[in-house]
């Protein structure tokens, strides 16, 4: 069975619908899995309209490529653990990096052997090549950071944004020598430079910004697949390129605003780098020392509570401390503490990371709370409990304009009458800054593993020795 | 209307459509939302079939849209499935 053209044109067009129903479908949980099955239906739908058109005339290659990237998709889907989700998305990322790279090159060799290449579609060609080349590259050096293959933290040295902007120019200018000369030498040199580009453009970024780094590499894939339908003059890849490209987009520019930053600023790096020349307010804080406190103590203030919030960050996923969470929370309820997770956008290593990590451990979605949500509420809560979370609970984020995280939204946690901090050392976090709520009257530190000291506060509870 | 004119309309317009629909989005599905238009952009095994299966293909442009099928399929199952694993988890009280 073949379909012709305007046929395949109409399947094309449902498949675009579906897809944007499917997104549609996130803006509540309740409607998100039916959502993303409209997805399924659409990319189903596209492929077994290419395979019908006209287009389309041997199987054998491309039945062995679907079930075995079928087999591989499948079986790491269901393995990788919630917590390695940001690796898993940058791998992803990279793929199709890798693969708007080798369409736009199968293109090229294509219509070389059909002599039908024209300015224009080189000149897309190029576009696919060098956006497809620097997301793979950067995707990989964001998976190999985020695996800790890599040191997260941000590498850097003289001269390297003139670096990077000079192997950009290189890479237009041969993209403009190849669009007019047809030169293969060009082709592969300007497939060479974007892959370096993509790695030199990512490398200078550290962990704590991989929020932004993924979204942001979720947007090129999407720009990347939108060239490649430039290139084949194909309607559904430049509709769904441009969907997820502007969905990348705005991942990335909310995590900027919540970190109170540009997306320069962010790309360009210098983040905790900055030499401070006058005696921070932490700086000064820091001498008056810190308390530190039992399990004991704040399960004494936990169970006579009206309200407890938890603010979790990254270092409840490195501890996998969001399952003990989830029973502290039961056992508190059923003495009838109110409980509530607040969860700011930059916390963990991409955006909505605890949230996953949350439901994984089954606490119900409506106990999450976002930050304007939940910071009305702090003044009218007993206890904080911060599990791995830092920066972004740090009052000099408000009050010291010194402070490399000045200006950044954070959650109001110091608020509270009495706040908790589970800390595994005195370490400042990603942003090096020092934080100003650990020498908080009302503030105390429990020193240990996030998941062990929760554990200990649900044995005390249990025990209910008090 | 010259057809890449027409690609650029229609380029634009869903840029527009992008733009409204992900700002709809809730923050709490946010890793939800990368996972899902990750499989989504998976839809570039089109342009790996079209390459592919080409008529008298040759046989670089032949390997290269294997690669290309290859990964882009591993992204649409892998991105589909795990999304639909993680919103499986989120669920209301008492369910």
């Amino acid at each position: 069975m073949e379909i012709s053209a305007n046929t395949q044109a109409i399947a094309y067009l449902i498949s675009a619908i579906l897809f944007i129903l499917a997104l549609k479908g996130l803006t509540h949980p309740a409607s998100a899995r039916r959502g993303n099955f409209l997805g399924m239906a659409g990319m189903a739908i596209a492929i077994v309209a290419t395979l019908l058109g006209n287009e389309v005339h041997s199987y054998g290659f491309i039945v062995v490529g679907v079930l075995v990237g079928a087999v591989i998709g499948t079986v790491v889907a269901a393995r990788v653990q919630m917590t390695a989700m940001p690796q898993l998305v940058a791998a992803l990322h990279s793929f199709v990096g890798m693969a708007a790279v080798l369409v736009a090159i199968g293109t090229f060799l294509n219509h070389d052997a059909a002599g039908s290449l024209d300015p224009v579609m080189m000149g897309e060609l190029s576009a696919g090549i060098i956006i497809g080349a620097i997301t793979f590259s950067g995707s990989v050096v964001a998976f190999a950071k985020l695996q800790g293959l890599v040191s997260g933290a941000p590498v850097k040295f003289k001269g390297q944004h003139a670096l990077n902007a000079a192997i950009a120019l290189a890479t237009v200018a041969l993209g403009v020598h190849f669009a007019m000369t047809e030169s293969m030498t060009s082709l592969v040199l300007i497939t060479l430079l974007a892959f370096i580009l993509g790695f030199t453009l990512i490398i200078p970024i550290g962990g704590a910004d991989m929020p932004v780094i993924i979204s942001m590499l979720n947007s090129y894939s999407g720009w990347a697949a939108a060239a490649t339908g430039f290139t084949l003059g194909n309607l559904l890849l430049i509709i769904v390129g441009a969907l997820v490209g502007f969905s990348g987009a705005i991942l990335s520019y909310i995590m900027c605003r919540a970190m109170n930053r540009s997306i320069i600023n962010v790309v360009f790096g210098g983040f905790g780098s900055e030499s401070e020349g006058a005696p921070s307010a932490a700086g000064v804080a820091a001498e008056k020392g810190v308390k530190s406190a039992s399990v004991e103590d704040a399960i004494y203030w936990m169970e006579d509570a009206n309200k407890v919030i938890i603010v979790p960050g990254y270092g409840m996923a490195v501890a996998q401390a969001q399952h003990a969470l989830k029973e502290l929370m039961e056992l508190l309820e059923e003495k009838e503490v109110a409980v509530k997770f607040a969860i700011h956008p930059v916390a963990g290593r991409m955006p909505g990371h605890m949230n996953v990590l949350l439901a994984e451990a089954d606490i119900p979605y409506d106990h999450v709370m976002e930050m304007d949500e939940i910071n009305p509420e702090f003044p009218t809560a007993d206890v904080t409990l911060v599990v791995g979370a830092n920066d972004v609970v740090n009052p000099a984020a408000r009050t010291d304009s010194s402070s490399p995280i000045y200006g950044m939204p954070i959650l109001d946690a110091a608020k509270a009458r009495q706040v908790y901090f589970l800390k595994r050392s005195m370490n400042p976090g990603y942003s090096g800054v020092d934080n100003l709520l650990f020498y908080q009257d009302n503030t105390s530190l429990i020193f240990g593993d996030a998941k062990d000291t929760i554990e200990g506060m649900v044995v005390a509870l249990k025990g209910g020795g008090h | 209307m010259p057809d890449t004119l027409v690609a650029l309309y229609v380029f634009v317009l869903a840029c527009f459509i992008g733009y409204y629909v992900i700002w709809g989005v809730t923050p709490s599905l946010h890793t939800p939302l990368v996972a899902l238009t990750n499989a989504i952009s998976g839809i570039i095994i089109v342009g790996a079939l079209l390459v592919t299966g080409l008529e008298n293909v040759g046989t670089a442009a032949e390997i290269f849209g294997f690669v290309a099928v290859l990964l882009a399929s591993i992204n649409v199952f892998g991105g589909f499935l795990v999304t639909n694993r993680m919103l499986a988890m989120f669920k209301k009280k008492d369910k």
